[in-house]
């Protein structure tokens, strides 16, 4: 079967513009060769902390931002190779909802107007077509018709996440990015939305690709995780592995410092010391070796490539000695 | 071993009245909990709840447009809400404090570290700003940041968010506080620095014999931090009792629906327990028991009368009709 979605070696780096007197020119690399695979119908999770290059991802499946290098490959075609026609259908099929349904909502617009305007101005339908298919997204994430006279302050937190969610499934995407969807809202109301999203999975055939931070959501709906630490991937195969398993230094410390469900929950207590580099200048080696607890000498001068150990990747020397990895490689 | 008790609050009613005082909101109704020495207590409740409010109600650092109306709370066996603005000052920042969720709100970003950190030391103890200094670089240690001697010097901006949330907490040690009160403190931390800050709590906790009272949203904090925990709802705690009982045992609807509506790790991708509808508008709640239009197994009467709290076990107590 042909994956849905394709990145192969993407690579993303801002340029920061130097002062007066210069110096050498330097780049964030946001995301540094990441590759994956979404199939149709399944989601990807991507997880890791602030500034290891999700939302950077997120953007460049979104076409929000262009790839510094790599590619990605729709339904086995290269975005690369497209024309403007072939764009335009790919952009019709990844949506994306975003973290904040208060800033995402034009809160002059009325809901309908909101959700019909992807095919307003994407697709030449009729009036009553448009009514059809808005009554058809209302239903699907549960909204009243009425719903669609209203504006969005008239409605809470949830029900706004409700209404990104339908104006996303407007155009019937085949994928869709969801960057913290639930993160803003109220606890009582993060399982309302998450159940429905896996709803319109089952219902629609929808790919996700999740980014959240919160570990236990990220398992709970991905089929496959994948773990970024500084613009790489150190960790990525089925959720239930990476979650239960984990073989990297980092995604043990990050799977131990999620919160426990149950008081008698016990966890190893692994309390990673330091803060993230800056991705402006991220550490030779293995760009993790700066905080990992089991670190040898030769993590800080050779990269770890992804090897597939116990049935996952992992990049990392403890799996795979350097040698052997630079044989492969 | 018993502990002395070291907070008591009874009955706590807090309300916000609007400019005219047309508009009541009652966001904190008849709150009532003991907290002893060392002791840690989670305050758990979404956004509307009152959690915001009942910590500030503690302090006494409400809004002009919120009155505490009824109610008592005891501290260190002296009466809070009959001591004089000028007394409390002398109360805040010494015997207790509070750490609060945004660390770059709560640092002035004109000063160094050293001179907010020292600031609590010269006003409560007129400590000499030379050996508040030396005592800042102490804490700025205990706290564990890294090379304190240079760290004094540096504004806030030039830190990590991990970094200048462990300022707020040595800014809230300084003066050797009985009670710290943090509302959601590790909210914008990302989650290993969260494990970090945590451990550091607990650490500290240990070594100054601290009471604390975690404002939250998460259970997975209180699960992980506290002894006991009071869940609110609408205003009102409707359960409270010791952390494990609660977990295990939860006796209130809205307690086992959010328990259960958490996703955990390593578990089938089954559904979850979704509760369904919203939190109600504090300023219009339901009659009755406010969670009744949300609760999946409501009594008749549940819509009319409110139910008052029963034991339902050892220091474990309730406001439901079922138990009730």
């Amino acid at each position: 079967m042909t994956p849905l979605l394709e990145a192969r070696g993407l690579v993303k780096h801002f340029p920061v513009r130097r002062g007066l007197f210069g110096g050498p020119e330097k780049a964030v690399r946001a995301v540094d060769d990441v590759s994956f695979v979404i199939e149709p119908g399944a989601t990807l999770g991507l997880v890791g902390e602030s500034g290891c290059g999700k939302t950077t991802t997120a953007k460049l499946v979104l076409l929000l931002e262009q790839p510094t290098a790599g590619e990605i490959r729709f339904d086995g075609e290269s975005l690369a190779t497209l024309d403007a026609e072939g764009l335009r259908r790919y952009r019709h099929s990844v949506q994306a909802v975003f973290q904040d349904p208060y800033a995402s909502l034009n809160p002059r617009m009325r809901v309908g107007a909101i959700i019909a305007e992807p095919l307003v101005t994407n697709e030449k339908l009729s009036a009553a077509e448009v009514g059809a298919r808005l009554r058809n997204v209302l239903d699907l994430v549960s909204l009243p018709a009425r719903a669609a006279e209203l504006f969005p302050h008239e409605f809470s937190g949830g029900q706004r996440q409700r209404i990104a969610i339908a104006r996303a499934l407007t155009l019937s995407p085949r994928l869709i990015v969801l960057d913290e969807p639930v993160s803003a809202l109220d606890v009582s109301i993060r399982a309302q939305i998450l159940n429905l999203l896996k709803d319109l999975q089952r219902e629609l055939g929808l790919a996700y690709l999740f980014i959240a931070h919160d570990l236990a959501a990220v398992a709970h709906m991905s089929h496959e995780i994948a773990v970024m630490y500084l613009g790489r991937v150190v960790e990525a195969g089925a959720a239930r592995t990476v979650a239960t398993q984990p073989r990297h230094p980092y995604t043990k410390a990050l799977f131990a410092a999620a919160l426990p469900s149950h008081p008698d929950e016990s966890r190893d207590e692994l309390v990673l010391a330091g803060d993230v580099p800056s991705p402006l200048d991220p550490p030779s080696g293995c760009r993790f070796h700066t905080r990992c607890p089991q670190v040898m000498p030769h993590c800080s001068t050779d990269e770890p490539k992804l090897a597939c150990v116990d049935g996952r990747d992992v990049a990392c020397h403890l799996y795979v000695p350097a040698g052997a990895s630079k044989a492969a490689g | 071993m018993t502990q002395p008790v070291l907070l008591e609050v009874h009955g706590l009613t807090t309300h916000y009245v609007s400019a005219r005082g047309t508009r009541v909101t009652r966001a904190v109704q008849d709150v009532s909990f003991t907290l002893n020495d060392g002791e840690t207590l989670g305050i758990v409740g979404e956004s509307g709840s009152g959690k915001s409010t009942l910590a500030l109600s503690l302090l006494r650092l409400l809004p002009p447009a919120a009155r505490i109306v009824a109610g008592s709370v005891r501290f260190e066996g002296e009466d809070l809400l009959a001591k004089r603005e000028t007394e409390m000052r002398h109360i805040r920042g010494k015997r207790m404090a509070m750490i609060l969720q945004d660390p770059m709100a709560s640092l002035n970003p004109l000063f160094t570290v050293g001179d907010q950190v020292a600031e609590p030391l010269r006003v409560h103890e007129g400590t000499s700003r030379r050996s508040a200094w030396d005592r800042a670089r102490g804490l700025l240690g205990a706290v564990r940041i890294s090379a304190p001697d240079m760290r004094v010097r540096n504004y806030p901006h030039e830190l990590s968010g991990g970094m200048r949330q462990r300022i707020v907490g040595a800014i809230a040690i300084s003066c050797g506080p009985r009670l710290l009160i943090a509302d959601e403190p590790t909210t914008s931390l990302d989650v290993t620095i969260q494990a970090q800050y945590l451990s550091l709590l607990r650490e500290l906790q240990r070594a100054q014999r601290l009471a604390l009272i975690f404002i939250t949203h998460n259970l997975g904090i209180v699960a992980r931090m506290c002894d006991a925990v009071a869940v609110m709802y609408a205003g009102r705690v409707v359960e409270a009792g010791p952390v494990r009982q609660i977990f295990n045992e939860p006796r209130h609807p809205y307690t086992r629906a959010l328990i259960e509506s958490i996703p955990r790790l390593g578990e089938a991708n089954g559904r979850l327990t979704a509760i369904e509808g919203q939190p109600p508008d504090p300023a219009a709640l339901p009659t009755g028991c406010a969670f009744h239009p949300r609760c999946p197994v409501r009594l008749e009467k549940c819509a009319t009368e409110r139910p008052r709290d029963t034991i339902v076990g050892a220091g474990h107590r309730t406001a439901c009709w079922l138990h009730g």
